[in-house]
C-alpha cells in the first residue's frame, strides 16, 4: 500500500538520521527550527544565519561550551504550525542529552509546544514573541519569554513617547492611535496600552488591520480624520511596508510612528523606500556591525568559509542580530547549567532550564560576550521568566537604524499584577497548581 | 457627517478597487479562455515583480530594458505551463486543472525565491505617492498622484484587451475556444497556440500588477496575498468578463472602505476582508453569474 | 490470483449489501484496523504519533468533511478550516462552562455547532455554483475568525484570545499520554469514516451524488434540492467540527483562531483533489500527501545532503524541496486525473485479474 511504503521510507529517513547524530557524546544538541521560504523568509532566515553563526563562533574561537562542541539540526517549519511541531518532535530527543531547548519561532508554533515542553522537559525560548503571561515562571516553568515581552515593551513605548512629548505628565489630553495586527499577536497589548491610557490621561484608538494587511487606506484614511499625536505601529510582514506607504499617502509625519520590533527590521522598511524615513521603532537589540561579537563573527566565522549568510550585507542587520541574541541568551543558559551540574558536560534540558531560571546577564558578562550596548541586561528567576530588560528605540534615516534612545526600562508596577492575573487564570482552566519558588535553589 | 471625508474615502475605495480589478483581470483572462480558475496568478504576480526587480538591481539593466527582458521570462512560463501542465491534462474536469495551478503555484514560489532570494525589495517607478498638493489645498481631498496613474493604466489595459479580443484574428480565435473547445477545433483553430498566447497574455498582466502594487508595498513573498483581494472582485464581475473585473472592484473597494470607515469603528473594526465577500454574496444572490458573467441554462 | 472473488457466493441480501462484499478487502481492511488499534501504538514513538500521526488522522477527517460536501454532493468549498475553528471553540466553550458535559458529548455538540453554521453558509448554494460557490464560502472563513476574535465569550475572555484545551476526560480516564490521544482520535475517526461510507451508499448518499451530477436533473426526478444541498452542508460541517475539536484537543492543545487561517482550509481542499473527490479512501490518501510528503522531502534532503557532504545554502533545500512537492502534484493529477484513489482502484482492478489479463 501507498502509505505504509510512504511509512518505511520515512522511517528509514528517521533513523538513518538519528544514528549518526547519536553516536558522540561530549557534544550539546541545539534544534535550529526556522523558515528560510515563504511570506516570512526574510525575519526567518536572518534570526537563522545569526543564531547558527554564534554557535559556529562559539565552536571554531572556543572549542564549544568549556570543551562541549556544540551541534545542530536544521528544520523547515514554513511557518506553518503542524510543520513546527514535527520539528519539534523530530529534534527533541536529538544529540547524547536530547534538545537543550527550542525556539519556536512562531507565535502558533509556541502555543502548540506549550502543553508539550513541560512533558519533555525541553525548555521554550519565545524571545520577544510569545505568550505574554508565560512571564509567570510559576505556571509555565518550561516557558521563557526573555528580555521583554509585548506588555512590557508596549510600557517603554509610552515612555519613550512620554519623553518625546517632553515628560509623562504632557501626555495628558494627547491621543494615540493603536494600529494593529488582527491576530491574536496584534491584540496582545490591548488591555495594557487602555491601563496606560487611565493612568496618564491619554485617549487611545483601536484600529485593526486585518491580516495580511497590504490594503490599508481605509484605516489611514481614519487616522488622518482623527488627527492623533502618535500612532502605534503593531504590524508584521507586509503590513509594515504598506501602513508607512498609505501614511505618506495620508500625510502622516513619519517620525510620529512608532513601531514593536516585529515593524523595526530594515526588511520592513526598505520595501516602503523613502515612505519609511524618519519611522521610530522598539528594539531590543541593535542594528550595525561595530560591536565586537559581529566583528569576532566576520574573523572566526565567515574568515573560515563558515558562514550562514551568502549576501553578507545582511551581517548586522536588525533580524541577524537578534538571531545573535537569540544564540547567546541559549548558549549563556548552557554555561550557567554547566557551573552548577559539571562542567564540560552536555546538559540536558532539564538543567538548562535551571540555567535559564538562574541567567543573570549583567553589564560585566556583555561586555565578556563582546556585546556591550548590543542587547539589554536582564535577570531571570523562578517567578519572573522575562527578565525586565529594557527597550531602546531607532530611527530609520533612510539607509540604516539610528539609535535614539538609551535603555528604556519598562514598568514592571503595572505589568507583573495583570500577568499573574492572566496566568492564575491560566493556572486555574489547566488544574496546574503554581510552584512554590521559595523551595527551589 | 463631513461629506468632504465622504468623497475621500469614496475616492479612496474606487482608487484601491482599480488596484483589485489589476489583479483580477489576469484571472479573468485565463478563465475566459480556458475555463481555468489559475490559483497561480498571485505566484506569478510575484514571480514577474521578483524577476523584474532583480534584473534591475543585480545585472543593472535599465527599467525599459527590464520589462521586455521580464516579460520574456513570463511568456516563457506561459508557454512552458501550456507545455507540461495543461496539455496532458486537457479535457480533464476544472477542479482537475485548478489543482495543477496549485501545483504551479507551489513551482514558481519556491522558483522565485531560489533563483531570487526571499528578501523583499523597494520599488520606485518614478512616480510619487504622496498626496497632490493642489488638491488637498483646494478641497482638502488627498489623492495621491500613483493612484491616478495606476488608474490610467488599468484603463488603458481594458481598453487594449477589449479591442484585442475583438478585432484581431487571436483575439478572435480566443473568444471561440471559449465558447468551445472542440468546435474551435474542428474548425482550425490550434488550441495548443492559443493557450500558450493565453498564459503569455496574463504573464503580461501580472507582470503590470506586480510593478504596480510592488511599488506600493514593497515587492516580497507577499505579493501573492493579493490574489485574495481579487477574488470577491471575479464574484460581482463574473469569471468571464474584463470589464466585469473592472466594475467589480470599483463596487468591491468603494463599498469594502465606506464599510471599514463608517460601520466598522462599531464592531471593533478590521471588517473589511469578510465585508467584501458579504457584499459579493449579495449581488451574487441577485445575479449568480456575476454581472457581466455568461448566464448558463441547465438543460437535463 | 490471490484477489479474485470467484466462489464467493451471496446468498441473502445482507451479504449483497455489504460494505466490502469481498473477502479478500473485510481481511484486508481488518488487519489495517488491527495494525493501526494495536500494533502502532506499541512499536510507534512518540514522535510517529505525535508530529505525524495525529494530525494525519484529524486532517484526514477533515478531509472527509469536505469530501462529502464536494467530493460527493458537489459543492465546493473553502470555508472548512472556519467550521473546524467553531467546533474547537465550541467544544472548549462546552467543557468550561458545562464542565460535567462528557468530553465526547462536547465534540458532538461542537460538530452540531459547525453543522448549524454549516446550514446557514450553505444557503448561497441555493443559487450559486462551482468557483462562485467556492469563493462565497470564504466569506465564511473569514468571518467565523473575526467573530472569534472580537466576541471575548469563545476564548473565556483571555487577553490574548487564545483557548487552552482541558484534559480529556473519558470515563475517569485521563487521555494524556501520546498512545492514548492517538487511540482516541483513532477510534473517533476510523468511526465516522464507516459511518460516511455507509451513508453515502444510502438514500442520503445517493440523492448526494444525483445532485452533483447535475441538479436540474436531480430535482426532476424528486429529489428536493435544498434539503439535500443544506444536508449536505450539515454533514460536512458536522464532520470538520469534530475534526476541529480533535485537533485542538488531541493535537495543538493551546490554540489561537489563526490555526484555522485560510490555509488551512486551502490545504484540505487540496487533500481531497489530490486524493480523489468522491472518495472515502482517497481523504486518507490525500491527507498523507499533503501532511506527510513535505515532511518527507524534508528528510530526504537532509538525509542526502548529509550523506553526500554537500554543503549547499539551507534556504535552497527549502524550496527545491516546494518545487519538487509542487511538481509532484501536476505529475500525480496528470498521471491520475481523479486522484489517488482512483490509481489504487486501478490497481485492485488490474489485481483482479493477475496474472492473466485479457
Amino acid at each position: 500500500m501507498k502509505r505504509s511504503m510512504l511509512a518505511l521510507a520515512l522511517a528509514a529517513a528517521a533513523t538513518g538520521f538519528s544514528g549518526t547524530a547519536a553516536a558522540q557524546a561530549k557534544e550539546q544538541f541545539i534544534p535550529a527550527a526556522f523558515y528560510w521560504v515563504g511570506p516570512f523568509a526574510p525575519g526567518g532566515s536572518g534570526i537563522a544565519a545569526g543564531f547558527l553563526d554564534y554557535l559556529t563562533l562559539l565552536n571554531e574561537r572556543d572549542g564549544g561550551i568549556n570543551g562541549v562542541k556544540l551541534t545542530w539540526e536544521k528544520c523547515e517549519t514554513e511557518y506553518i504550525t503542524s510543520r513546527g511541531v514535527e520539528c519539534y518532535e523530530r529534534l527533541k530527543k536529538r544529540g547524547p542529552t536530547g534538545a537543550s531547548l527550542f525556539h519556536p519561532l512562531s507565535t502558533g508554533i509556541t502555543y502548540a509546544l506549550i502543553d508539550r515542553a513541560p512533558i519533555d522537559k525541553v525548555p521554550l525560548i519565545t524571545l520577544g514573541y510569545g505568550r505574554t503571561d508565560a512571564s509567570d515562571g510559576r505556571v509555565f516553568p518550561y516557558v521563557f519569554p526573555l528580555i521583554t515581552n509585548y506588555w512590557s515593551q508596549n510600557t517603554a513605548k509610552i515612555r519613550f513617547i512620554g519623553q518625546r512629548e517632553g515628560g509623562m505628565d504632557k501626555l495628558r489630553g494627547k491621543h494615540i492611535v493603536n494600529l494593529y495586527h488582527d491576530s491574536a499577536y496584534g491584540k496582545e497589548t490591548l488591555p495594557v496600552l487602555e491601563k496606560q491610557a487611565e493612568m496618564y490621561g491619554f485617549k487611545v484608538t483601536n484600529i485593526a488591520v486585518p491580516s495580511p494587511g497590504n490594503e490599508q487606506s481605509a484605516q489611514w484614511l481614519q487616522i488622518r480624520q482623527l488627527k492623533p499625536d502618535w500612532v502605534i505601529l503593531r504590524g508584521w510582514g507586509v503590513m509594515n511596508p504598506t501602513a508607512l506607504k498609505a501614511a505618506a499617502r495620508a500625510g502622516f509625519p513619519r517620525d510620529r510612528i512608532v513601531g514593536v520590533w516585529w515593524s523595526g527590521s530594515e526588511e520592513d522598511v526598505i520595501p516602503a523606500g523613502d515612505a519609511a524615513k524618519g519611522f521610530i521603532a522598539a528594539g531590543f537589540n541593535a542594528a550595525g556591525d561595530k560591536f565586537p561579537v559581529i566583528q569576532e563573527i566576520r574573523k572566526h566565522v565567515y574568515g573560515k568559509g563558515k558562514g550562514e549568510l551568502e549576501d553578507k550585507s545582511r551581517i548586522g542587520t536588525i533580524y541577524y542580530n537578534r538571531g545573535v541574541i537569540f544564540a547567546i541568551v541559549s548558549t549563556e543558559a548552557i554555561r550557567k547549567a554547566q557551573e552548577r551540574f559539571g562542567k564540560g558536560q552536555p546538559m540536558t534540558g532539564e538543567q538548562v532550564r535551571w540555567g535559564l531560571e538562574n541567567l543573570n546577564i549583567d553589564e560585566a558578562t556583555l561586555k565578556r560576550l563582546g556585546a556591550s550596548g548590543f542587547m539589554p541586561t536582564f535577570r531571570i528567576t523562578c517567578e519572573d521568566h522575562e527578565g525586565g530588560g529594557g527597550v531602546r528605540f531607532q530611527q530609520w534615516d533612510g539607509k540604516q537604524w539610528k539609535i535614539i534612545s538609551d535603555w528604556i526600562p519598562t514598568d514592571q508596577k503595572l505589568v507583573r499584577p495583570m500577568i499573574e492575573a492572566s496566568a492564575m487564570q491560566y493556572a486555574k482552566e489547566k488544574n496546574i497548581t503554581p510552584r512554590d519558588c521559595a523551595k527551589e535553589k | 457627517m463631513n461629506v468632504g471625508f465622504l468623497f475621500e474615502v469614496l475616492i479612496g475605495g474606487l482608487l484601491a478597487g482599480v488596484m483589485y480589478a489589476l489583479v483580477a483581470i489576469g484571472f479573468v483572462l485565463i478563465y475566459k479562455a480556458s475555463g481555468v480558475f489559475n490559483f497561480a496568478q498571485g505566484a506569478m504576480v510575484f514571480f514577474a515583480a521578483l524577476t523584474f526587480v532583480q534584473l534591475v538591481k543585480m545585472f543593472g539593466l535599465p527599467m525599459w530594458l527590464a520589462f521586455p527582458a521580464t516579460l520574456l521570462v513570463m511568456v516563457a512560463v506561459g508557454v512552458a505551463t501550456e507545455r507540461f501542465v495543461l496539455r496532458p491534462l486537457v479535457n480533464q474536469p476544472p477542479i482537475t486543472l485548478f489543482m495543477a495551478t496549485i501545483g504551479l503555484t507551489f513551482v514558481l514560489e519556491g522558483l522565485a525565491q531560489l533563483v531570487w532570494g526571499s528578501q523583499p525589495h523597494g520599488l520606485e517607478l518614478g512616480i510619487e505617492d504622496v498626496p497632490m498638493e493642489w488638491l488637498s489645498q483646494a478641497a482638502g481631498i488627498n489623492v495621491s498622484q500613483f493612484d491616478l496613474a495606476a488608474a490610467a493604466i488599468a484603463g488603458v489595459l481594458v481598453a487594449v484587451l477589449a479591442v484585442f479580443f475583438q478585432y484581431t484574428r487571436i483575439g478572435r480565435a480566443l473568444r471561440a475556444v471559449a465558447d468551445d473547445h472542440q468546435a474551435a477545433l474542428s474548425v482550425g483553430i490550434p488550441l495548443k497556440h492559443i493557450w500558450a498566447i493565453v498564459w503569455a497574455v496574463a504573464g503580461f498582466i501580472a507582470l503590470v500588477a506586480g510593478l504596480l502594487w510592488g511599488a506600493r508595498n514593497g515587492v516580497g513573498f507577499s505579493l501573492t496575498f493579493i490574489a485574495l483581494k481579487a477574488l470577491p472582485v471575479l464574484l460581482i464581475g463574473g469569471f468571464e468578463s474584463v470589464l466585469g473585473a473592472i466594475v467589480g472592484g470599483l463596487i468591491i473597494g468603494a463599498s469594502e472602505k465606506l464599510a471599514e470607515v463608517y460601520i466598522g469603528p462599531y464592531f471593533g473594526g478590521g471588517i473589511e476582508l469578510w465585508f467584501a465577500y458579504v457584499v459579493a454574496l449579495l449581488f451574487l444572490l441577485v445575479r449568480p453569474e456575476g454581472l457581466f458573467g455568461e448566464k448558463h441554462i441547465d438543460r437535463v | 490470483m490471490l484477489y479474485r472473488e470467484a466462489g464467493q457466493f451471496r446468498t441473502s441480501y445482507a451479504e449483497d449489501q455489504r460494505i466490502f462484499p469481498i473477502r479478500q478487502d473485510r481481511v484486508a481492511i481488518a488487519l489495517l484496523l488491527a495494525f493501526a488499534f494495536f500494533v502502532v501504538p506499541a512499536v510507534a514513538s512518540h514522535y510517529w504519533l505525535k508530529a505525524l500521526l495525529i494530525p494525519f488522522l484529524i486532517l484526514s477527517l477533515a478531509a472527509l468533511g469536505l469530501n462529502i460536501l464536494t467530493g460527493y454532493a458537489g459543492q465546493l468549498s473553502l470555508g472548512t478550516a472556519g467550521f473546524m475553528a467553531v467546533g474547537a471553540f465550541m467544544a472548549y466553550n462546552f467543557e468550561l462552562r458545562l464542565p460535567e458535559l462528557p468530553i465526547l458529548v462536547s465534540f458532538a455538540l461542537a460538530g452540531l455547532c459547525a453543522a448549524a453554521l454549516g446550514i446557514v453558509f450553505g444557503l448561497p448554494s441555493l443559487r450559486i455554483k462551482g468557483f462562485y460557490l467556492a469563493v462565497a464560502t470564504l466569506a465564511c472563513q473569514f468571518f467565523v475568525l473575526w467573530v472569534l476574535q472580537r466576541v471575548g465569550w469563545f476564548t473565556n475572555y483571555s487577553s490574548s484570545g487564545v483557548i487552552s484545551a482541558q484534559e480529556i476526560v473519558i470515563l475517569g480516564h485521563t487521555f494524556d499520554s501520546a498512545q492514548e490521544k492517538y487511540l482516541l482520535t483513532l477510534a473517533i475517526v476510523a468511526l465516522m469514516a464507516l459511518a460516511a461510507k455507509n451513508l453515502m451508499r444510502s438514500e442520503t448518499g445517493r440523492a448526494f451524488m444525483a445532485v452533483r451530477d447535475m441538479d436540474v436533473a436531480a430535482s426532476v426526478i424528486g429529489i428536493p434540492i435544498m434539503r439535500t444541498k443544506l444536508l449536505a452542508f450539515a454533514i460536512s460541517s458536522f464532520y470538520c467540527g469534530v475534526a476541529g475539536a480533535l485537533y485542538a484537543f488531541c493535537y495543538l492543545g493551546t490554540v489561537e483562531p489563526e490555526a484555522f487561517s485560510l490555509d488551512l482550509s486551502f490545504r484540505v481542499l487540496f487533500m481531497i483533489i489530490i486524493g480523489g473527490v468522491g472518495s472515502i479512501l482517497g481523504s486518507f490518501l490525500g491527507a498523507a500527501f499533503i501532511t506527510l510528503l513535505p515532511i518527507f522531502l524534508n528528510l530526504v534532503s537532509g538525509f542526502l545532503s548529509h550523506a553526500f557532504g554537500v554543503d549547499v545554502p539551507h534556504a535552497w533545500l527549502s524550496n527545491i524541496e516546494l518545487i519538487i512537492f509542487g511538481a509532484l502534484i501536476v505529475f500525480f493529477l496528470i498521471v491520475e486525473p481523479h486522484g489517488l484513489a482512483r490509481l489504487w482502484q486501478i490497481g485492485k482492478e488490474k489485481l483482479r485479474l493477475w496474472p492473466f489479463p485479457h
